[in-house]
């Protein structure tokens, strides 16, 4: 295998691993909030019981999350250097904030959330919670900020390093000149720059407006949309767990207590979850249409676009085995995919007359006369197909993300609905036992949407690595040859097969160990005990 | 020297590096330690006496880290792709140091207990000398092209002067190590690692001799750097050597607050003598010098560092002052409670 597939499958494989546990401890840390702020208002012992639980595992999970995260901050070094190089001034940024205000943050008040019961008091220790849950998040948003620059870059410009001499005139980078004869300066290059491989050594892309790039198109779609998917991961795992728990009838008012609050994160998140999933697909089709006519598997442009609901896509090949275009069966609602590129759902009729561009004329015939300017219209079509994703993949990763939320949305709503009615928590009723068993495999849910969702929306912006700026396969490390690649992947695949099944094992035996179910406050540290005494003793004499 | 924005953040990325080495510094010396002792009952105290703080101590690593990116992306790509197969297994050992710390004490069994020990033993050990190798490399200085792309292998970068400041690594962060677990107990295990400072500290202070005098004769760009600025650089090597001997003094007397203090002091006299010694490099090129990097020609755009240094200035006193704060909340002894390792 050559060094750019060994590269692609080794960021993929360990920052798709390293992505099952933030979206957990930024779910769990909304839950632990309101559990912790729950306790400090009602001082109802099960709310501490609950913090006290779910905490541990955060723990877990946070410490599996840093040390599978240091991986992720040296990849981009080790394996894609020459990216490193070309986006350094735009991209290190957000990485670098991540570090000083998230990370700092959410490890060093976690250790006194995890250790602190006996040292700190109930305020500061909510206040600590609070500030582990703002720094998961923080780290959500910066690690997207960078992630939205690889996908609608904004806020930059590419400039040439070249040498100017005393009398003014410039000379390339490689240029042999004496030392201090020169100095080096970066000449602006006009917006439609096209970037070639052998610019690499001296264009870089330099940073404009650090907002505008922060803000960039599809920054702030694409972050609602994980934060709420994150949201999802850790809810369902609460919901998980107590549903464990109500079926096997022990810790039965922790279970229940746990499960209505993930319940109501739970129901509101996922209602959430189609909106903000309507607006970043909208983003798509204008920002990246390549990207939108892979997903949905349309090969021609066309008004009333139908939205495929499930189906498969092949590649349509010619007798030498190049790709000339795409066989797309599927279950389709007629006009549905213009009306939802339009946005405009009041008049759908009018809506439904919106063209959604296809494969078969994407990338346009302008962006690849101006890449090939010597090649005929027909050697652009063939041409084309090379600035496709992979269809057929896509396609896929793209639907089951849609199935997914659909079903977590009928999970929540549905769990919603059976407590209202009291029929949740009669476990010995058949339709109860049968929506907890649901519910307990629920958790696997959101981790597959979200990687199944990180795959579309990485996948489907190849073969760039910097949309329409720089390609992936020419961001790799020079200085790296396949063979270290291979091992190194190797060497991951058999440590994080040991690092889930540590955590596995661990997860497991904290639940099996269960919260306390001391009701009596029996859990709360002494030193606490005496503070509420005394505030109640104080409301007693008001 | 001039104070530009390249200079701060020289100086900045310089200081969460030193942070690094200072917290992960003592909790990779503890696990290098950790086989020294036999009782499990030991083992466990000292484990969790970097329980709270081991996870938080790797996160000056990962800042670090993205701090060189942003403000140095041409040494950051150079570094990290030119070690590749030193920072894999570098990752691969903090790795499974941390699965290590979280399974031991899981299950009662003694082989069990006794495999992850080793694994905890020898990921912190592996982790030091690679991290020191590393170290060596940068001031020894390692083959790169006219775009500044390593040219050789790993074998290239295990020549014996990085070893040998690997080893000495590895030694600083025992003692360093050492010292805060007399910090951290009491008893007769705090009366066996007393012992054991007079056997880390003498190792130490050899190899840092070792490598303090041999360095300005053996590493050409050192040398130069030592004829630039004489004073400052022996002035900063006196200051590391006498706050080594401040240790045994301060341990000697049952200050071991002092003592800790005294290391870490030792450990940022070492990182500024080293700073001061390749500035205003941070890459050698041997043997071609003029395709090094430095703090110019490695930097990004001064809007970048300026607006950073703006983030940064804002940001890392926040992060020193909760960070104090929470090692000031877990001062003491360790206690082994329900939640303990």
């Amino acid at each position: 295998m050559d060094i750019e597939i060994l590269s692609r499958i080794q960021f993929a494989f360990t920052v798709g691993f390293h992505f099952l546990f933030p979206p957990l401890t930024i779910g769990l840390g909304l839950n632990l909030v309101i559990m912790s702020g729950l306790w400090l208002k009602t001082r109802n012992p099960i709310y501490h019981n609950m913090g006290r639980f779910w905490t541990k595992v955060f723990g877990l999970i946070f410490a599996i999350g840093v040390a599978t995260g240091i991986v992720m901050e040296f990849q981009f070094g080790t394996n894609w250097a020459t990216y490193s190089r070309f986006v350094g001034d735009v991209f290190g940024s957000p990485l670098a904030i991540e570090g000083i205000y998230a990370f700092f943050l959410e490890s060093g008040f976690l250790a006194i959330l995890l250790f602190g019961w006996n040292k700190v008091g109930p305020k500061l220790h909510f206040f600590s919670t609070c500030m582990v849950a703002l720094g998961a998040h923080f780290s959500a948003i910066w690690i997207l900020v960078a992630n939205s620059f690889m996908q609608t870059p904004a806020g930059y410009h590419l400039a040439k390093k070249v040498k100017v001499t005393a009398d003014g005139t410039q000379h390339p980078l490689s240029a042999n000149l004496a030392e201090g004869t020169y100095s080096v300066k970066e000449i602006p290059l006009p917006e439609d720059y096209i970037l070639q491989q052998s610019d690499l050594d001296s264009i870089r892309a330099v940073i404009d407006n650090f907002w505008e790039m922060v803000f960039s198109p599809s920054s702030m779609d694409r972050l609602i949309h994980t934060i709420l998917a994150c949201w999802l991961a850790g809810t369902f795992l609460v919901i998980s767990i107590s549903a464990y728990y109500l079926l096997k009838k022990r810790h039965v008012p922790f279970a229940k207590a746990s499960m209505k609050i993930a319940l109501i994160v739970a129901a509101v998140s996922t209602a959430l979850q189609f909106w903000s999933a309507d607006e970043t697909a909208r983003g798509v089709a204008e920002n990246q249409p390549t990207k939108l006519a892979a997903i949905e598997g349309l090969a021609d442009s066309t008004a009333e676009a139908p939205l495929g609901v499930v189906g498969w896509v092949s590649w349509d090949k010619d007798d030498e085995g190049n790709i000339v275009g795409i066989n797309e069966t599927s279950i389709k609602i007629p006009a549905l995919l213009s009306i939802l590129v339009s946005g405009d759902f009041l008049n759908p009729i009018e809506a439904s007359k919106v063209v959604v561009k296809g494969l078969n004329d994407l990338p346009s015939d302008e962006f690849l006369q101006a890449r090939y300017p010597d090649a005929s219209p027909t050697e652009i079509e063939k041409i084309r197909p090379e600035y496709w994703p992979n269809v057929p993949v896509v396609f896929q990763t793209y639907h089951i993300m849609i199935a997914c939320g659909v079903a977590l949305f009928a999970i929540a709503w549905l769990g919603l609905l059976l407590w209202k009615t009291g029929r949740l928590w009669t476990v010995d009723k058949k339709f109860t036992r049968w929506f907890l068993i649901v519910c307990i495999f629920s958790v696997f849910l959101p981790q597959i949407a979200s990687q199944a969702g990180w795959f579309t929306a990485e996948m489907g912006r190849q073969p760039w690595i910097v949309y329409e700026i720089l390609k992936t396969s020419e961001a790799l490390s020079q200085a790296v040859r396949a063979g270290q690649v291979l091992f190194s992947l190797i060497m991951f695949t058999l440590i994080y097969i040991l690092l889930f099944m540590v955590f596995a094992y661990t997860l497991n035996s904290k639940i099996k160990h269960g919260p306390s179910d001391d009701l009596s406050g029996g859990q709360l540290p002494e030193k606490w005990r005496s503070i509420t005494l005394l505030e109640k003793n104080n409301e007693n004499k008001d | 020297m001039e104070f530009d924005l390249q200079t701060f953040w020289f100086i900045l990325v310089g200081i969460l590096f030193t942070g690094y080495a200072m917290l992960d510094g003592f909790d990779l010396g503890v696990g290098a330690l950790h086989l020294f002792t036999k009782t499990d009952d030991e083992r466990r105290i000292m484990l969790n006496s970097i329980g709270p703080v081991w996870d938080g101590n790797e996160v000056w690593l990962v800042t670090g880290g993205g701090a060189l990116f942003a403000a140095f992306p041409e040494v950051y790509a150079t570094v990290f792709s030119g070690f590749y197969d030193a920072f894999m297994l570098l990752l691969f050992a903090l790795i499974f140091r941390a699965v290590a710390i979280e399974f031991r004490s899981k299950q009662p069994g003694k082989l069990w207990r006794r495999g992850w020990d080793c694994g905890f033993a020898f990921g912190s050990l592996l982790s030091s000398l690679l991290i020191g190798v590393a170290m060596g490399n940068v001031v020894w200085g390692i083959p790169l092209d006219e775009n500044h792309e390593f040219t050789g292998n790993i074998l290239t970068l295990l020549h014996p002067y990085a070893l040998l400041l690997g080893l000495t690594t590895v030694a600083l962060f025992m003692m360093h190590g050492n010292i805060y677990l007399i910090l951290k107990t009491e008893g007769e295990l705090q009366a066996k690692l007393r012992r054991w400072v007079k056997i880390t500290i003498p190792i130490f202070m050899i190899l840092f001799l070792t490598v303090g005098l041999i360095t300005p004769f053996v590493c050409p760009h050192i040398e130069t750097a030592y004829s630039q600025r004489p004073i400052i650089l022996t002035l900063l090597f006196t200051l590391a050597l006498l706050s080594a001997f401040n240790i045994p003094r301060e341990v000697y007397k049952g200050r071991e607050f002092l003592a800790f203090l005294s290391s870490c002091g030792t450990m940022v006299a070492l990182m500024t003598l080293f700073g001061a010694s390749v500035y205003p490099y941070m890459v050698f090129s041997t043997p071609t010098l003029a395709n090094s990097l430095d703090i110019y020609n490695g930097s990004s755009t001064e809007k970048t560092l300026h607006f950073m240094m703006i983030v940064a200035l804002i940001g890392v006193p926040i992060v020193l002052t909760y960070t104090a704060s929470v090692y000031y909340i877990f001062r003491g002894k360790v206690e082994i409670t329900e939640e303990s390792y």
